[in-house]
């Protein structure tokens, strides 16, 4: 933290490598570096063009009437005209067009950048004031600064170990809150080679304009090489293996379903059984409620025994746990005291 | 000038601490608003000075992060959501309907008194520590992670609230009792319908913001865990409650500028406003949609999607009554006979400005654009082009348009003139480079900046300077004509309202005898009392509905 903090007039000092974002002295487009870029200005282009149609016709009316029916005389009066419905109609049925098309197109862009493909490669993101740490799925960590490969799906999953922070790249049109408590996610693809500017865009107290970095978009096999050039300092598998000894939910949750908690084998993205009957899918946000609020959801057969690890973890050692529980998806699961549903509960697995 | 008017009525500062003249108690409004207008307007100052270059001119991060939350909450809560309704609508809601006075005039102010008690809290959290969570005090930062004076000023606008409450009450039941005989609901002057439509607002939405700041403070002074996730909190349940209320908000400042100009357009076009049913009606549509579009203002926060579509839908809807209201104000100038004078140009600016911050709007509202600009300077730009470009416009053109009725004294015109021009300049110059630099990727409430954006952001301040002398100019010269302008007379204009059917200024009842309404709303042909230049035979008065 304070070394993001003495950091701050030169992280936004210009970067040598970043030429092309500012090449007009009154740039309009910023660059447009990830498969939302088009999608978002073309979407500006047509409001744009609308807004300007409309602010031209108005004020062109205006500025016409203002002169053709100027006060003649101190005295005169105009014209007696109540109204005319057929324009009330028609002014208000045009722009509804207008309004609800902009609405159908807008909508069409935000569902496909909330609906994340499946084939994405997951990097984790804690925000806290005011510094970001990311975490690539080998385990690499970095400080203000993200790699990622070309055209290849990426998807954030974010975290705040504070306040909200808003995780924002111009470049590529995305941002999405990083709100504590629970998981956001972000997705995109970036589509050009290059170095560009994220932001925290959620007011976040006193460093808020510091706490930004830079995205490098790497040819997929330089990315390859600098995944593996400096192994992560800790393997997010085995720290969180570690964790899971450490803070004795081994005792418990026992590998081969004895324990008084089930069996994490198998458990991960898989659907979970409730004591109400409901079903839930063991997802990040699943295992994260279920460290902090254990008593949210009860898996069917088991007593609301587990405490919680509230002010325990932190959200980065949740991430770790997580990571191990995920390791733990291919171990045969138990016959008995497994934590999934049968497979005739739900259709699946 | 009359000889004995509700001004020299009474003398003594108790006669007007104690006051239960509405059109007093607007003046004690307008001297503290005007108060609040221009601390808000030098914290401005410091955040366009500070911004001239990348790495920050002048304040600390701290600082700079306190101006900014300070500027908001000053002008929001104690500037702009009183300014026109507790000022110009105090003043002017009684003597429209031809009413002695608003329904309850110690509630009247009572209100003030409210508003003085949460400006005290306010002034008092912004001396001993600042305020520095945005004026939006979102959870957990304001209620945990703060170390700045939150609970003082949460405290405050909690209490101010309540001072919108009793104004919106009073107005709701002065409208429904009090109107003169013949002044039936369709012949209301429309600044009455928008106050009417805000006073419903105000009555509606402003006891939500007070539960939830009630949260806030207690979750901040006592630590219940309402919205703070570690203590299994929701921090975007805070966000719902708050918009539910600061949304509609947005229709308390714009709604009553509005009903302005709809006054100002008929009076110096000297015609009748065009479609006017359609006007009154898109006030009370913008009144109720805009109660059901708050989760905008959250499509990034991890809402579901469905929930982000209806929203966005809503969102377009509630467009449409505000663009009917500008085309029919444009209808209204064809035909008319147009005179250029102050409240004029300022309707005319109003009209630009809005226009501008509305279709902006639109980009907001829609989702896939507002991926990429929400929380960005276009969203900063967009609501300062609706909230000072237009409120704070038809804020001026009307204390333009009266203040010879308020002090009956007319302002010096063409400096006036010279004034609004400037205000209209300075406020693009400030403004329109936001759009720029929000499109760009400029995130708002930055105290630093990447260089790239350097260029705009000298523009943005450069406006600043100009606007601030364009809002000095009015204060300096609207107080000299009050004392020694020219003697206006009751109706200089001259325009149709009830208001002007009394001397300037209005004795203390009001009118000597109850008025009796036998005209339409903005009907010159049928007014021989105004002097004007009548055609032979004017067609039949078109009848409006219930009289």
């Amino acid at each position: 933290m304070a070394r993001a903090a003495a950091e701050v007039p030169g992280q936004f000092r210009r970067c040598e490598e970043q030429t092309r974002t500012v090449q007009s002295p009154l740039p309009f487009f910023p660059e447009q570096a990830s498969n939302f870029a088009g999608n978002v200005d073309e979407l500006f282009s047509f409001i744009l063009v609308t807004a300007v149609f409309f602010s031209t016709l108005v004020t062109f009316l205006i500025i016409v009437a203002g002169v053709k029916y100027r006060r003649k005389r101190p005295s005169e009066v105009g014209e007696q005209i109540e109204g005319n419905n057929a324009l009330e109609i028609g002014w208000t049925v045009i722009p509804l067009i207008l309004a609800l098309g902009m609405f159908a197109w807008g909508a069409v862009v935000y569902v496909n950048f909330r609906t994340a493909p499946k084939d994405t490669l997951d990097v984790y993101v804690i925000g806290k004031q005011w510094m970001w740490k990311l975490q690539q799925p080998n385990g690499r960590q970095e400080i203000n600064e993200l790699h990622v490969p070309v055209n290849r799906n990426i998807k954030l999953i974010m975290g705040s170990e504070d306040v909200i922070h808003d995780f924002y790249v111009p470049a590529f049109r995305v941002k999405m809150d990083v709100v504590p408590g629970r998981y956001n996610t972000l997705w995109f693809r970036p589509t050009r080679i290059g170095k560009y500017h994220f932001f925290c865009s959620q007011y976040c107290g006193t460093n808020h304009a510091v706490m930004g970095g830079w995205v490098t978009v790497m040819d997929p096999a330089e990315y390859a090489t600098w995944l593996s050039g400096e192994v992560g300092d800790v393997n997010p598998v085995s720290a969180g293996e570690r964790l899971f000894t450490q803070l004795a939910c081994n005792t418990c949750h026992i590998a081969n379903g004895t324990g008084r908690a089930p069996s994490l084998n198998g458990v991960y993205d898989a659907k979970v059984l409730l004591a109400d009957g409901s079903t839930v899918t063991a997802d990040d946000a699943y295992v994260r409620e279920s460290i902090l609020q254990p008593k949210a959801k009860i898996v069917a057969g088991y007593q609301p025994v587990m405490p919680t690890f509230q002010g325990l973890v932190t959200e980065e050692q949740i991430l770790n746990l997580t990571a191990y529980i995920k390791s733990l998806q291919s171990q045969p699961v138990p016959a008995k005291g497994a934590g999934i549903a049968p497979a005739a509960a739900t259709g699946k697995k | 000038m009359p000889t004995k008017h509700y001004l020299n009525a009474t003398y003594g500062i108790r006669s007007w601490l104690l006051t239960t003249d509405h059109k007093r108690i607007a003046l004690l409004y307008l001297i503290s608003v005007t108060f609040f207008f221009f601390i808000g307007g030098f914290f401005a100052m410091m955040i366009r000075l500070h911004l001239l270059t990348p790495s920050g001119l002048l304040l600390s991060a701290d600082t700079y992060n306190r101006m900014f939350t300070m500027h908001g909450v000053a002008m929001i809560f104690f500037f702009l959501i009183p300014s026109i309704p507790a000022v110009l609508g105090n003043f002017l809601m009684p003597l429209m309907i031809g009413a002695k006075d608003l329904a309850f005039p110690r509630i009247n102010l009572l209100s003030w008194y409210v508003y003085v008690v949460g400006a005290a809290f306010t002034l008092y959290s912004m001396v001993t520590g600042g305020l520095d969570t945005g004026w939006t005090f979102y959870t957990p930062l304001s209620t945990v992670y703060s170390n700045s004076a939150v609970a003082p000023a949460v405290v405050g606008v909690f209490i101010v609230g309540f001072s919108s409450i009793l104004t919106g009450l009073n107005f709701l039941v002065t409208i429904h009792t009090m109107r003169a005989p013949g002044m039936t609901w369709f012949r209301l002057p429309l600044f009455v319908w928008s106050h009417y439509a805000t006073s419903v607002v105000m009555i509606l939405g402003t006891p939500v913001v007070a539960i939830t700041l009630g949260l806030a403070a207690m979750e901040r002074v006592f630590g219940l865990g309402f919205f703070n996730p570690a203590m299994g909190g929701d921090p975007i349940l805070f966000q719902h409650l708050f918009w539910f209320y600061s949304h509609p908000a947005v229709y308390i400042m714009i709604l009553p500028a509005m009903g302005v100009v709809s006054e100002l357009i008929p009076t110096f076009a000297r015609k009748q406003l065009f479609g006017y049913h359609f006007v009154a009606a898109a006030s009370m549509a913008i009144a109720v949609i805009g109660f059901l579009i708050w989760t905008h203002h959250m499509f990034l926060t991890g809402v579901s999607t469905y929930a982000a579509l209806a929203f966005s839908f809503l969102t377009f809807l509630v467009a449409i009554p505000s663009a009917v209201k500008v085309f029919n104000w444009t209808a209204t100038l064809f035909g008319g006979s147009i005179s250029l004078d102050t409240p004029m140009l300022y309707a005319f600016g109003f009209i630009g400005l809005f226009l501008i911050g509305g279709l902006t709007g639109l980009f907001l509202g829609s989702l896939g654009t507002d991926i990429h600009m929400h929380d960005t300077y276009f969203v900063v730009a967009h609501f300062h082009y609706i909230m000072v470009g237009g409120a704070i416009m038809g804020y001026l053109g009307g204390l333009h348009f009266w203040w010879p009725k308020i002090t009956g004294r007319m302002y010096p015109e063409w400096l006036a003139r010279g004034a609004a021009v400037i205000l209209f300049v300075g406020f693009n110059l400030t403004f329109f480079p936001q759009f720029l630099l929000g499109y760009l990727g400029m995130p708002r409430r930055y105290h630093v900046y990447p260089p790239e954006f350097q260029v705009y952001n000298v523009m943005s301040t450069a406006g600043a300077s100009i606007l601030a002398l364009g809002y000095l100019l009015p204060l300096i010269y609207l107080t000299w004509a009050a004392f020694y302008g020219r003697v206006a007379g009751p109706n200089p204009w001259p325009a149709t309202g009830l208001e002007w059917k009394t001397p300037s200024p209005p004795p203390t009842e009001n009118f000597e005898t109850t008025p009796v309404v036998t005209w339409e709303p903005y009907d010159f042909h049928h007014r021989p009392d105004l002097g004007l230049d009548v055609p032979a035979n004017p067609a039949l008065a078109p009848a409006h509905g219930d009289d």
